[in-house]
């Protein structure tokens, strides 16, 4: 039954393991794949939007072409290219298999798949189904996978937390060490590769952040700190309009803005009135007035800032705080239930009002990370993509470890387009199911041939690190540190970011970080005991966290996501009237010099003393960075 | 306050047997149909959310139990909560420092939550007696007394934390998937399909499993007290939902035969006692009984045609 006889574990259920679950099981291989909980509860199911795939059944001439550079332009070019472009040429066929699957895909009245418009972009490019997209994706691969599963081919362990790779003399993936988290057992699986798909780490920012609580970036900070590289860190993308709340702020979809939602304040902070009673006259449409061009559509960054800039700086949110109206009262009721129920249903239910008869209250929050674990990738020289089957795609600085899905940082640059999330989640997974592929056919001797003791040490280290945690008295409780961690993580490592602020970020972290280590659990029960996974990880959490500080401190310049105001290249007042326009000349020359200096993807490496930053170059051959980002 | 009790103290929603529902004659459960279901009072008139808090105190009583296999109690707690909260959210400010009302400082209570959006599923548990998700049951609902107790049917695994593994097993007793031949790109352009048929196939994609409709089903065999998942007795709403999708799908629809002929077996569409509990609970409105009505016609046709040699 299990082809090689090699062993593959996956970490993580949400999109990206489950596919590369799906890869490497549906070619007859073994696969043990370790979730939290069920597979079915993991973050992509909370994707609203859509996914992005070019099928130009829109009359609009939309190509391939146009994909690559909008994922490009809109990450501020940081991505490597190759893999980008091989995304976006493979991502019509993507969808074409998750509609096999049974993916319910929203269709026009001819019975194809139909397709919006979404942030950044001005093609209508976005499948999707309903306004749970992510939920609906998920769910068919969840169905492959429990066939594969009913089959014998892959094994799931749910309930159960990654601790730490297992790594042999040199320094080889050999196997992972997981704690069950009802027993609370620790325990070592050997492994030929592994796959991290762990996802995003939105809750640095909690509460702050539209994210599930497993996003925590736990299992990435602990292969991070057994020695895998950790790029891009800096780069996490707040997303614009998401409802206030107490627990979390949930996400109201950027579809809400491509469909036609409007987002304004009134024109007198300070005016009180219902917002419908608010004349069109004294309203402010700040986006639509600033950028003309794409208008409400605006990619994310620049919403989350103009949403920053209005509240904070101008001091024009409604009733002076930090919150705005994002508006589809002026649209058609049937449109808006049949394009946006979802996500309606999920402001009905946690505001208690009605979007369709009253604008929504929204505010950015923190909601993905570019930045992740570095991955590599090997260029098919014949096509400039990446080469399909390399056992170097998607595979860390680790020998034997993958990464796939948000832990990795691979397509996003510096910022990433709406409705691509959910395309590179699959599609990383399939090309890192397909690199393990390759790598179990060339390996010769297995993980089942290393000695016991690689891996009783593992299992001793991990239940040391438990043991300790158990005992410790009078420390801080791990609930609170989280908050704390959640606080300075969004007002100094946030929307917009200073270095004096960041220096203080970082000598707090360190603090932090000392007093995590005396975590005092105040339970001490072995069964299903939540809180010692909880401290766990908000250790690991607090380590990141240094990681994109550092990072954020060493880049001194705005880009995508990242944004100094203080290395600020502003823009010419107006639009280029030509190519000889003096004034935008001056400007494309300092962009210029600013790439020359800063377009680097930034790596961290963990040492003892903390993460230390370097820079490496970008793989820019597919389209080099030839104008910047205008969307005026 | 604290006292160990015996399951009887469960409310009668939890304990339905199947036979209780065919002596009723399919009557509705009392307690689920008594209340507004959770669809109607968040979608009906909608409150405007008080931005000043409206900070109130509610007595929160929650069903403990240490172990799967130890006995459960009851402990009684305060919580100063504002309008705008939701269930899940109160019990996140209780973890960060539990004190019972009688002043003992006890350990946290255990409980499931990840979306926070009812969309992932995992925050089901019992409030005052109906089964719903915790996150999307808001506060302002509720009364000043507040009982949280596990999602009765699945086997408890601490506090209000319940192993739903059987709801996954069933899903594999009824072939709920397409048979790809592989997860690759075959350059085929997707089937077409009508609006109207996704609209109708659409409702029931939105199964979050959940497990709200499997515990308000009389029929829907109790395991609370099996320590291993049973995989066996009525598959359940659910599931059931889940085969009338697949069914429907053009590629799904080649395999009908073989998820029909699973629902015709023993545990399958005959064991439901039409109660329709399942479809007044579900948080996301599923019309589990059309469903379910759908499927006895389906396994009629079948029959007909395993008679023939169809």
């Amino acid at each position: 039954m299990n082809k090689s006889g090699r062993e593959v574990v996956v970490i993580g259920g949400g999109l990206g393991g489950l596919w590369a679950t799906l890869t490497i099981a549906g070619s007859g291989h073994r696969v043990q794949l370790f979730s939290l909980f069920e597979v079915m509860r993991s973050h992509s199911a909370c994707a609203q939007g859509g996914i992005n795939a070019v099928l130009d059944t829109k009359g609009q001439h939309d190509n391939v072409q146009q994909h690559i550079l909008d994922t490009l332009k809109g990450g501020s070019y940081l991505a490597n290219q190759p893999p980008v472009k091989s995304m976006c040429e493979d991502a019509p066929g993507l969808i074409r298999t998750f509609e096999r699957m049974g993916v319910t895909f929203s269709r026009t009245p001819e019975g194809l798949l139909d397709q919006r418009l979404f942030g950044g972009v001005k093609n209508k490019r976005t499948c999707f189904a309903g306004a749970s997209t992510g939920q609906q994706l998920l769910a068919g691969v969840d169905q492959q996978v429990r066939r594969l599963e009913a089959d014998g081919l892959v094994r799931k362990h749910e309930w159960w937390e990654f601790l730490g790779l297992v790594q042999d003399a040199g320094g080889v993936c050999c196997g992972i060490v997981a704690m069950d988290l009802r027993s609370l057992s620790v325990q070592t699986f050997r492994a030929d590769a592994v796959v991290l798909a762990s996802g995003g780490l939105g809750q640095l920012y909690a509460p702050q952040t539209t994210c599930s609580t497993n996003s925590t970036g736990a299992a990435a900070s602990r292969v991070y700190q057994q020695g895998a590289r950790f790029a891009n860190a800096e780069f996490f993308q707040f997303h614009p309009t998401a409802m206030l709340g107490e627990d979390k702020t949930r996400l109201m979809s950027e579809a809400a803005r491509g469909e036609g939602g409007r987002v304004w304040v009134p024109k007198d902070p300070t005016d009180r009135r219902e917002p419908n009673r608010i004349p069109e006259a004294e309203r402010y449409y700040f986006l639509e007035d600033w950028y003309p061009a794409y208008g409400n559509t605006v990619p994310r960054d620049i919403a989350s800032r103009a949403i920053w800039r209005v509240c904070r700086e101008l001091g024009q949110g409604i009733g002076g705080d930090d919150r705005v109206y994002l508006d589809l009262t002026h649209l058609d009721r049937d449109f808006v239930e049949a394009r946006l129920g979802a996500i309606l249903s999920i402001y009905r239910k946690f505001a208690g009002t009605d979007p369709v008869a009253e604008p929504m209250q929204i505010f950015p929050a923190a909601h993905y990370a570019m930045g992740g674990l570095w991955i590599d990738f090997e260029v098919d020289p014949a096509g400039g993509g990446i080469r399909p089957g390399s056992p170097r795609n998607h595979a860390t600085n680790i020998p034997g470890l993958y990464a796939c899905g948000e832990c990795d940082y691979g397509y996003h640059g510096a910022n990433r387009l709406g409705a691509n999330s959910l395309l590179s989640a699959s599609y990383s997974g399939r090309v890192a199911g397909e690199a393990v592929l390759s790598r179990l056919a060339g390996i010769e001797r297995g993980a089942d041939r290393l000695p016991d003791k690689t891996f009783d040490d593992a299992v001793h280290r991990q239940r040391t690190l438990n043991a300790e945690l158990m005992a410790n008295r009078g420390g801080d409780n791990a609930y609170e540190l989280h908050q704390e961690l959640g606080e300075l993580m969004t007002t100094r490592v946030g929307v917009v970011r200073d270095n004096a602020s960041l220096d203080r970020a970082a000598a707090e972290l360190a603090e932090l970080e000392q007093r995590a280590a005396r975590i005092d659990l105040a339970e001490t029960r072995p069964w299903a005991n939540q809180t010692l996974a909880y401290a766990r990880q908000v250790q690991d959490m607090i380590r990141l966290a240094r990681v994109m500080a550092a990072s954020a401190r060493a880049r001194d310049e705005c880009r995508g996501a990242h944004y100094k105001p203080e290395f600020e290249l502003p823009l010419p007042a107006r639009r280029a009237s030509g190519a000889d326009d003096p004034e935008w000349q001056a400007y494309l020359e300092r962009w210029r010099a600013n790439n020359e200096r800063w377009l680097k993807t930034s790596v961290a490496e963990h040492t003892p003393d903390g993460p230390r930053i370097g820079h490496e170059p970008v793989d820019l051959s597919v389209l080099p960075p030839a104008e910047p980002r205008d969307y005026r | 306050m604290t006292s160990i009790t015996s399951a009887q103290d469960r409310p009668v929603a939890a304990l339905r047997t199947r036979g209780d529902n065919r002596a009723r004659g399919g009557a509705p459960n009392h307690l689920i149909s008594a209340g507004a279901t959770p669809s109607e009072t968040t979608a009906g008139t909608p409150q405007r959310n008080d931005p000043a808090g409206h900070a109130r105190t509610v007595t929160l009583r929650i069903r403990r139990q240490d172990h799967p296999r130890s006995l459960p109690y009851w402990e009684q707690f305060r919580v100063r909560v504002s309008s705008g909260e939701n269930v899940v959210s109160m019990l996140r400010k209780l973890r960060l420092d539990p004190v019972t009302s009688d002043g003992r400082r006890v350990g946290p209570v255990a409980f499931e939550h990840n979306c926070m959006e009812e969309v992932c599923g995992a925050c089901a548990m019992l409030i005052d007696g109906r089964p719903r998700p915790s996150c999307s049951t808001l506060l302002s609902e509720l009364g000043d007394l507040i009982q949280l107790e596990p999602l009765p049917k699945f086997p408890v695994v601490r506090d209000l934390m319940v192993d739903r593994a059987r709801l996954f097993e069933n899903l594999k007793r009824v072939r709920a998937w397409v048979r790809l031949d592989g997860a690759y790109d075959t350059h085929e352009r997707a089937p077409r399909m009508s609006q109207k048929q996704w609209a109708a196939d659409y409702l029931f994609s939105r199964c979050i499993n959940c497990g709200v409709c499997a515990a308000a089903c009389p029929q829907f065999p109790d395991g609370a007290g099996a320590l291993e998942p049973q995989a066996d007795g009525f598959v359940g709403p659910a599931a059931l939902a889940q085969v009338r999708l697949l069914n429907a799908h053009p590629l799904g629809g080649y395999d009908k035969p073989d998820r029909l002929h699973a629902i015709m077996a023993e545990g399958g569409l005959s064991d439901c006692g039409n109660a329709q509990n399942c479809v007044r609970v579900c948080p996301k409105q599923i019309p589990l009984t059309s469903a379910i009505g759908e499927l006895g016609r389906q396994t009629t046709v079948q029959v007909v045609k395993d008679l023939f040699g169809g």
